[in-house]
């Protein structure tokens, strides 16, 4: 086998070694400015506004199964599901009720204490391309890019608390990097006392870390983690994760402290992208 | 003589193409660390086949389309598959007559070079991934070589016999 034809085979290929080099060298260099600056990004949104076809020609196929799965649901089911998210549309109306009247109370202590007026977040929707991108990386890729003003660094949410931020930018699709990759930190605070912190992904996609917690620090299972804002990537107040388990070893300086996240990382189909207000932006 | 070349090529840019596909191709997360190297594969097969036209110059290019694709380093996987083709090439008159067997080891040895180039360049990058994402693709990759490989000849005959 494989020894099929040799017509188109030289013995020698002229020049491939010195080709090689100056390829390597070549990757080499691009890496290096890569790394140390977004020199390249021209590049990389040129090639990328070509891979979006066939990022989408990927995508496509899932997409029917959803729809075809979605327009083959029996009445009841149907049913079934409208009743649920009535209920939970209720539940959530209450809520707001209460919340406008907190957000009201909450500008006037704001305004006796001279602190500036918080602005609100604006949101919107971007759909999750089914396409895998790195894989040393936990990430995602959304279907809106610079074209709707994305920009590098911007929040990701979904319903539930944050999801990640987005690292690269393309015209018509961005990359977000997810908070559970080993490569990515978010400043945090216990929502019960303020307990400042930071959550670091461990690159398993249902738990986060909390590696810098002394062990006489107060944090308790069952604690919601929120963003504190600090870092100025991420806007104040939204959920991270849970506190799972808190193990405090004597002998150690810190304590084992980790967490789940509040985000389905690995099911959402849509995810909300956050343009904060210029007050959280330091 | 140049349409004749086209429509050479033509059918080799598809199985990249396909390639590339697959490899952003979502999967779930228990089997997501065992995706093969698709476009590695792909290459090796078409530089030991056709090494004048799919040299490493072609597979340095579609390397940094590939660095796009997936969000690395822009050079890094351009550089492992010019290396990896680059002894392909060197090697094809050897590898087309080596039994099956002994071509899979072969190409069991050259996924194992990709990765560690890859693994090398993230480490100096300061990339941290879990270990099982550099060795289970060179697995996976070299099971299904045999596949690949007979698949690839087909398209290759077809190619020839289709002039």
């Amino acid at each position: 086998m494989g020894a099929r034809g040799s017509s188109n085979s030289p013995t020698r290929i002229p020049a491939l070694g010195a080709r090689a080099i100056a390829l390597i060298f070549l990757s080499i260099l691009l890496m290096y400015l890569d790394h140390r600056d977004n020199h390249l990004d021209t590049v990389r949104n040129t090639i990328g506004v070509a891979m979006y076809p066939v990022q989408l020609a990927v995508d496509a196929p899932v997409r029917l199964f959803g729809w075809v799965r979605e327009a083959s649901n029996n009445r009841d089911e149907l049913r079934l599901e409208v009743n649920r998210l009535k209920a939970e549309r209720l539940l959530t109306n209450a809520r707001l009720q209460r919340m406008t009247a907190l957000e009201a109370e909450n500008d006037r202590l704001r305004d006796l204490l001279d602190a500036r007026e918080r602005v609100r977040d604006v949101i919107r929707v971007a759909e999750i391309l089914s396409v895998d991108a790195d894989p040393y990386k936990h990430n995602l890729v959304i279907g809106i890019g610079s074209n709707d003003g994305v920009y590098d660094g911007q929040a990701i949410v979904d319903a539930n608390g944050v999801v990640g931020q987005v690292i690269k930018t393309g015209l018509m699709t961005a990359q977000a990097i997810l908070i559970s990759d080993s490569n990515h930190a978010l400043p945090v605070m216990v929502n019960r006392n303020g307990l400042r912190t930071i959550a670091v992904g461990t690159g398993e996609i249902d738990r986060l870390d909390l590696p810098f917690l002394a062990n006489n620090a107060d944090i308790r299972q069952g604690d919601l983690l929120v963003t504190s804002g600090l870092g100025g990537r991420f806007p104040a107040g939204y959920p991270v994760a849970v506190v799972q388990t808190v193990n405090r070893i004597p002998q150690q300086p810190f304590a084992d402290v980790s967490a789940t996240p509040a985000a389905t990382l690995d099911q959402v189909r849509e995810v909300m992208l956050i343009w904060s207000g210029p007050e959280d932006e330091e | 003589m140049s349409r004749e070349r086209a429509s050479k090529r033509l059918p080799v840019l598809g199985t990249i193409l396909v390639a590339l596909m697959l490899t952003i191709v979502p999967l779930p997360a228990t089997i997501e660390p065992f995706r093969p190297d698709w476009i590695a594969l792909t290459l090796v097969f078409w530089a030991m086949q056709l090494p004048r036209t799919w040299s490493i110059g072609s597979a340095w290019l579609i390397g940094i389309v590939l660095d796009v694709a997936q969000g690395t380093l822009l050079g890094q996987h351009a550089l492992a598959l010019a290396v990896i083709v680059f002894v392909t090439v060197r090697a094809h008159l050897l590898m087309r007559v080596f039994p099956l067997l002994q071509l899979t080891a072969t190409t069991f040895a050259l996924l194992s070079l990709y990765q560690f180039l890859l693994f090398w360049i993230n480490g100096v990058a300061g990339v941290t991934a879990p270990a099982i994402s550099y060795w289970a693709p060179v697995v996976s990759g070299t099971l299904l070589w045999p596949f690949i490989f007979m698949f690839l000849s087909g398209v290759r005959y077809r190619v020839r016999a289709g002039g």
